[in-house]
């Protein structure tokens, strides 16, 4: 074979493994994508909730997307303690204010951002933490009246799920 | 066909066999090869009993495989009916709870048996050269293991089984940017479901196959070198070797017998021991138990997952910590295989085994107060010993000159 044969025979090659390489490679798209929630898990799903039973001070667990949803009847001080808090206190700075629609209701997912128990503190027998709000069994980590984390493990604050106001003691979420 | 074989390729018909044995060897030369690798292969004359772990590993593995296929005939893998298909193999199928208590136990003592196997390789240097694929190979499958025993204890579908699930699939969240992403993928959902117990039970029957396939590759690759001995000497001349059958295959019998006897104690007496209470209340999303334990074999690396106040470090440095254990042959800096004449490496490896123990049962105890902090010093340790122990003692350390295996059985004959 010619030298110019040879080139030419190593670029076929090259070509027809890099295509087929691609090829085989894309195989992986729906594959992967199968593995991924389904239209119905997709289905956002939304909750209403009527709050009127909830005593100032006490909470209420909802499901919602088959997570729990922490919805809590905050008692006056300690929507004042969440609010004097001061943000470079904070693993997470979020100010109180944001974090809620209206002082009284506290909505948060029931999820210990570390890696997902359910935290204690919805009971009034439960361990409430150092700070008055959650406490995560799993690996101690403690979050405050307004759902913030202040110590132990986790990263982030108790996510917000999206909701909204649909009366004075109705919510829907999702 | 005599002329030289310009493929370069060599293979012979030739059988050593006659008659039907002879017909099927020539075909299919599996025969001789077990003839070679199983009854005439050479093995150093020192072996210890250390030396049957592997083949004790082997056969809880292939119990678990046979007990497996029979609870699978009975599990049903969806979140509904999970937990009320063990429970009626437990109460209604016959001899289901014999079925199912072997398979929960044998796991637990197939990860005794690789951590005394582990222990061996340590301790007598089975992972230097020239066996460094063969101990990877067996690092490979240790960590299959892991991921074969958490895809398995979801299946249950009781408390722990969905608890444990959730935290240890969280771990990848801490991921940075694309950590949710895989979550989601990896549940199929937003949370562990259906979806989640569905291809957790595909997936422990893949990976259970997969490490059957990595104990091929462990095998040819022990047997291309043959096995280290307790002097971590090679064999000098053929005297100082002994052929697999009868010697070895009647040695390992023995320990397998006394192995799987308390393996029977255990099943009979007390089936429930290395397990957890609470993985008998069926699963509940809403409610997290007052304490998570994962099960026992975990403990070390759970413990070193929180002792770590960052998810993401922790997460890490509980990988970190297995892929070390990889890493040994090429951290570990010393010419000489066998503690037994390394005076400050055997304290560094037996200080290591120590600490395995402390950090299992440090992973037990709730993270808080001084178990944190005793966790942490056991984490210093793991970390010390392979990144900075391992190649140090070997430039620091004087070793004794290694005997040779007749030598060292003769001495070990005068002492007796």
């Amino acid at each position: 074979m010619s030298e110019q044969n040879t080139q030419r025979r190593d670029f076929i090659k090259l070509a027809s493994m890099t295509l087929g390489g691609v090829g085989a490679a894309s195989l992986a798209i729906p594959f992967i994508s199968s593995m991924q929630p389904g239209k119905d898990a997709l289905a956002l799903a939304s909750t209403e909730i009527d709050l009127s039973p909830i005593p100032e001070g006490q909470s209420l667990t909802v499901i919602w997307r088959g997570k729990p949803v922490f919805i809590r009847h905050r008692l006056n001080e300690e929507i004042q303690s969440a609010k004097e808090t001061k943000l470079e206190d904070l693993k997470d700075a979020q100010e109180d204010s944001s974090r809620v629609l209206q002082d009284k209701w506290l909505v948060v997912l029931g999820v210990c951002t570390h890696l997902g128990c359910v935290p204690l503190g919805q009971k009034s027998t439960d361990a409430k933490g150092d700070y008055g709000g959650w406490f995560c069994p799993c690996h101690g980590s403690h979050y405050d009246t307004s759902g913030r984390i202040r110590k132990g493990p986790a990263p982030t604050n108790l996510d917000v799920p999206p909701y909204t106001f649909l009366s004075e003691n109705k919510i829907k979420i999702g | 066909m005599s002329s030289k074989d310009p493929h370069g390729y060599k293979k012979t018909l030739s059988s050593p066999y006659t008659g039907v044995k002879g017909w099927i060897d020539s075909r299919l030369p599996l025969i001789r090869m077990m003839e070679a690798e199983y009854l005439k292969f050479p093995v150093p004359k020192s072996l210890n009993y250390f030396w049957s772990f592997g083949g004790i590993a082997m056969f809880c593995l292939i119990g678990l495989i046979l007990s497996g296929i029979f609870l699978g005939m009975h599990y049903k893998p969806s979140a509904a009916e999970a937990f009320n298909s063990v429970e009626r193999i437990m109460r209604d199928v016959k001899f289901g709870w014999l079925v199912r208590y072997l398979h929960m136990n044998l796991a637990s003592f197939f990860f005794i048996a690789v951590y005394i196997h582990i222990f061996r390789a340590l301790y007598f240097g089975s992972y230097k050269a020239p066996r460094e694929l063969v101990f990877i190979f067996g690092m490979l499958m240790f960590f299959l293991m892991m991921g074969t025993a958490f895809l398995g204890y979801t299946l249950p579908w009781g408390q722990m089984s969905y608890w444990g699930a959730t935290v240890i699939t969280n771990l990848f969240s801490a991921i940075p940017i694309v950590g949710d992403a895989i979550l989601t993928t990896l549940l199929g959902d937003f949370n562990v479901s259906d979806a989640t117990v569905n291809r957790f039970y595909v997936l422990h029957w893949l990976l259970a196959f997969a490490i059957v396939g990595l104990v091929v590759f462990h095998v040819i690759t022990l047997h291309m070198t043959g096995s280290n001995n307790p002097t971590g000497m090679e064999p000098q001349n053929w005297d100082e070797t002994l052929s697999f059958h009868p010697y070895m295959t009647i040695k390992d019998t023995k320990a397998m017998v006394l192995f799987f006897m308390l393996v029977a104690f255990v099943l009979f007496f007390y089936p429930n021991i290395m397990g957890h209470s609470d993985n008998y209340i069926r699963a509940n999303s809403m409610v997290t138990p007052a304490h998570i334990v994962p099960e026992w074999y975990f403990l070390p690396f759970y413990a070193i997952l929180r002792a770590i106040p960052d998810k993401l470090g922790g997460v890490l440095a509980m990988f970190g910590s297995i892929a070390l254990v990889g890493l040994l042959p090429w951290l570990d800096t010393s010419k000489v295989r066998s503690c037994l004449y390394r005076p400050i490496w055997r304290i560094c490896i037996l200080l290591f085994a120590l600490d395995f123990f402390v950090l299992m049962y440090m992973g037990a105890k709730p993270a808080e107060g001084i178990y944190v902090i005793i966790s942490r010093v056991g984490t210093a340790y793991w970390f010390l010993f392979f990144l900075v122990l391992a190649p140090l003692v070997g430039y620091l350390e004087t070793p004794r000159q290694p005997l040779t295996i007749s030598n060292f059985l003769r001495d070990k004959k005068a002492l007796n």
